[in-house]
């Protein structure tokens, strides 16, 4: 005791931070295995309804995005304020999307090319008529499977 | 202690923390949490030719959806809340009642809806009815197998997904009111 005493009126007190490293390493691996990159800026505002039926999008690889809804206040001057389509990084017409899925397609392999997802990122207050169109669309390219974005919870009135 | 430690001199590891502190905070600037979840449907394939409607029979319920997001299904006006209860009827009526079908294999549901329809009620259809399905082929596999649909092996869900084939006809858009 006399001891201890005497050592910590020496010299001041060491906090020991040799775990911080393993500290900030499993936070480090968590946020690695938990999160996924980011893919590309939204120019367009969605607020996805709810749902309580889902399914969780899985392989990421072999799902493809399309976003539709009015583009945000920074890209109105430039879009308008009409709801829009996005595919990828661009502002892109219905017709474009034949050749998106064929795009997205090209470096699947050959067995796996039916498997291909698209989720549609809808905004809730967007009219039907552009779905029904990307629908169409999305008939014609052959891309079958679609997976209606949606937030999990409960359905309001 | 203090003659060993200056033979071996130690690794200064404090800037470990700071190297792993940089890698942390790129990944959490970097990288989005939310994991996509949603409702999944598969296309019918593309044809040329006009889309055959199912006829109104009994087999078939019809969903309509106007541009007013008010819904009707076979011919009454309904709420959403009552959806699931009036597909799980018209699924599992067995040939029961005269006007609803036959028996869940051969039963459709069509859906129509307007242009103008909101696509907010849209999903709320497609949940309700999903909903409908699910909980039907929940409580098969309940009864046949004793665990949820979900939790089945493929070749178990099969048969429960031909007792209760999921067969939605969307109807290419049509206005159904005329206007827009």
């Amino acid at each position: 005791m006399a001891k201890f005493r005497k050592d910590r009126s020496d010299e001041g007190q060491n906090i020991n931070t040799a775990s911080l490293p393993d500290i900030v390493f499993m936070l480090l691996f968590f946020f690695m295995v938990a999160t996924t990159m980011k893919t590309s800026d939204p120019k367009l505002k969605i607020k996805a309804p709810n749902a309580t039926e889902v399914v969780k999008l899985e392989k990421k690889r072999l799902v493809s995005y399309i976003l539709v809804g009015k583009p945000t206040e920074t890209w109105q001057p430039i879009y308008g304020s009409s709801p829009r389509i996005q595919l990828n990084d661009l502002i892109s017409e219905k017709e474009d999307i034949i050749t998106f899925v064929e795009l997205e397609k090209a470096p699947l392999p050959e067995e796996l090319k039916q498997a291909l997802t698209v989720s549609l990122k809808v905004d809730s207050e967007v009219k039907m008529g552009i779905v029904s169109d990307i629908k169409i669309e999305l008939r014609k390219a052959n891309a079958l499977k679609v997976n209606y974005s949606t937030k999990q919870g409960k359905v309001t009135e | 202690m203090g003659k060993s430690s200056r033979r071996i001199p130690e690794i200064n590891a404090g800037s470990m923390a700071d190297i792993a502190f940089l890698l942390l905070i790129f990944f959490l600037v970097t990288t989005t949490m939310d994991t996509d979840k949603g409702i999944a449907i598969t296309l019918p394939p593309y044809t040329q030719d006009s889309e055959v409607v199912p006829s109104i029979d009994r087999n078939v319920l019809e969903i309509l959806v106007n541009s007013r997001d008010a819904l009707l299904v076979e011919g009454e006006l309904i709420s959403i809340t009552e959806l699931t209860k009036v597909t799980r009827e018209f699924l599992t009526n067995n040939g029961v009642n005269p006007n609803l079908s036959v028996s869940p294999q051969v039963a459709i549901v069509s859906l129509k809806n307007d242009r103008s329809t909101s696509y907010d009620i849209y999903i709320k259809v497609q949940n309700e009815l999903k909903r409908a399905y699910n909980e039907l082929r929940n409580e098969e596999a309940q009864r046949r197998y004793g665990k949820d649909f979900e939790d089945l092996a493929n070749k178990y869900q099969k048969v429960i997904g031909d007792v209760y084939p999921i067969k939605l006809s969307e109807a290419e858009m049509e206005n159904i009111e005329g206007a827009n």
